[in-house]
């Protein structure tokens, strides 16, 4: 068939999700969990064919289809949140509830990493039940080997430097706060053009020198 | 779901499964908490278990995680004890093999995920493998304080002085830490976790394991993690410090040391041998020419005497 869409229906149907959802998504969570557990460690992640609208990536969107469902409050940033075909493309291939309360979030999708709200601002779990806090997907130009910050704790057997573009400086004060409320506190993925890279509320963080 | 997977059997004979038994939406609320308990090593996760096509107690909980986490092109092994081929080993493998139609093994090199029971495979693991316990009681105070809420404050408290008090009294009593499995270990120092009925003998390797640990409980609905190299400390005293068990003799078929043994009684009469828990690891050193004292050559080839011997072969 040729690829001809008619014009009203391309302009009302959210772009397509995973090709294959059983395994796409489970090659997806397999990145996902390698990052979360070797913090710093960017794992490549395949997109495929995921075309999601703008400002959302395809590796955000990747995330997104395997881990929302109707189970996960999801917050979004301004430009994620006034942008109609990004909540259709979520609400209609995970049927993720959308909050505007950022407290009350499973999930955070962040856009616009430069004007992002302060991880303390996001659900930080109870010392009984840690695990009920936000984790941050945050969308960034490149994640590097850069020097930044250096990393290390569980996951690590050697300190790693890292260096996440768009990011505020004013960003790592706050994470490494997000440290000291452990075990409470956010976990964050950082999602560049093609992979991913984990932040759990575990990892140590030290603003390099120079 | 729609999401029925496309490897499921073209002649209906099983009807069709979703890749790896569980749905979509159960795997995901999985992978969810598996993200959690990676994020906070050694904290209980709670999760909406499963009723699996198998009774409690014989791993439901290491199934989900494996089932969540498996890949088409994953590598499985499932040991039991340390053994490939008991029942629990053996059920569990069928089952992948028949949900998943994934590749097994029984060599602990080869595979990418291991499922175990009750024991740490002897030969160390590598970065990118992962290791899921099937967990029965995840709560390492449960026996101290039997109360989900009080036991939850404890951890909230990191409050471990009931599990001092316990580990003492055994000194009291016996002279010595007298828990030999499930014995307790700290978690970065933070969490005190269960390591599950593994003997106090594999304490040592969970400690900066290049492996990622997973653990799964499935009738307490409880999922708990150890990310690669991670500090695993097992608790103790400074005049009385862990120690691992000894044994006095080596593996009766591989002669392996420094490994954990288990009793075979051979008669009524008081004859046993100790040979290695890990089959693959004592099948390779034989494969590699290790021989114990009881390798069974001698036997076999008195035996065969009265016929043609057509082989060294004696296992």
């Amino acid at each position: 068939m040729p690829a001809q869409v008619e014009p009203a229906f391309a302009s009302s149907a959210p772009a397509t999700g995973f090709a294959d959802p059983v395994h796409d998504a489970q090659r997806a969570f397999r990145a996902i969990m390698t990052a979360m557990s070797r913090p710093g460690h960017r794992q490549d992640l395949d997109a495929g064919a995921l075309r999601p609208p703008a400002p959302l990536t395809p590796v955000a969107a990747a995330v997104a289809l395997t881990l929302f469902d109707y189970d996960t409050p999801v917050w979004l940033d301004q430009a994620l949140a006034d942008t109609t075909p990004v909540r259709r493309f979520l609400s209609f291939h995970t049927g993720c509830p959308i909050t505007t309360d950022p407290s009350e979030a499973a999930f955070a999708l962040i856009s616009d990493p430069a004007r992002m709200s302060s991880p303390a601002d996001f659900a930080q779990g109870s010392l009984e039940y840690p695990d009920r806090s936000t984790t941050l997907i945050v969308m960034v130009g490149e994640i590097s080997a850069g020097r930044q910050v250096s990393l290390s704790g569980p996951g690590l057997n050697a300190p790693v430097s890292i260096g996440i573009a768009d990011i505020p400086s004013a960003i790592w004060p706050q994470l490494i706060a997000n440290r000291a409320h452990f075990p409470c506190g956010v976990d964050l993925l950082f999602a560049d053009r093609g992979g991913l890279a984990g932040l759990p509320r575990s990892t140590r963080i030290s603003l390099e020198r120079g | 779901m729609s999401a029925l997977d496309n490897t499921a059997r073209a002649d209906g004979s099983e009807g069709s499964y979703n890749f790896a038994y569980l749905d979509e939406q159960t795997k995901r609320m999985i992978r969810r908490a598996i993200l959690k308990a990676i994020a906070v090593p050694g904290y209980q996760v709670p999760f909406a278990s499963r009723e699996m096509p198998m009774p409690y107690g014989w791993g439901t909980g290491g199934v989900q995680v494996t089932a969540a986490i498996l890949g088409s092109d994953d590598v499985l092994k499932v040991i039991d004890q340390g053994s490939d081929d008991t029942t629990n080993a053996v059920s569990i493998r069928a089952f992948f093999e028949k949900t998943a139609n994934v590749a097994t093994t029984t060599h602990t090199a080869e595979a990418t995920i291991i499922q175990t029971r009750h024991r740490i495979p002897e030969r160390q693991l590598e970065e990118g493998q992962i290791l899921v316990y099937q967990v029965p009681i995840p709560e390492p105070l449960r026996f101290l304080e039997p109360r989900e809420t009080e036991t939850r404050k404890m951890h909230a408290l990191e409050e471990y002085g009931l599990m001092h008090v316990k580990l003492y009294e055994d000194i009291a009593r016996h002279g010595h830490i007298a828990t030999t499995y499930a014995y307790p270990v700290k978690v970065d120092g933070r969490y005190v976790m269960d390591p599950s009925p593994t003997p106090k003998f594999d304490n040592p390797k969970m400690h900066d394991m290049a492996a990622l640990q997973l653990f799964g409980a499935g009738r307490e609905k409880r999922i708990y993690a150890v990310p690669p190299y991670t500090r695993v400390e097992s608790l103790d005293f400074e005049d009385h410090p862990f120690q691992v068990q000894r044994f006095d003799k080596p593996c009766a078929l591989c002669a392996a040391e420094d490994v954990y043994l288990d009793e075979v009684i051979l008669d009524d009469r008081g004859g046993r041998m100790f040979v290695c828990s890990d089959t693959d690891h004592c099948e390779e050193r034989r494969t590699a020419g290790h021989r114990g004292e009881m390798a069974g050559e001698e036997i076999a080839a008195r035996l065969s005497a009265g016929h043609a011997s057509d082989g060294e072969d004696g296992q």
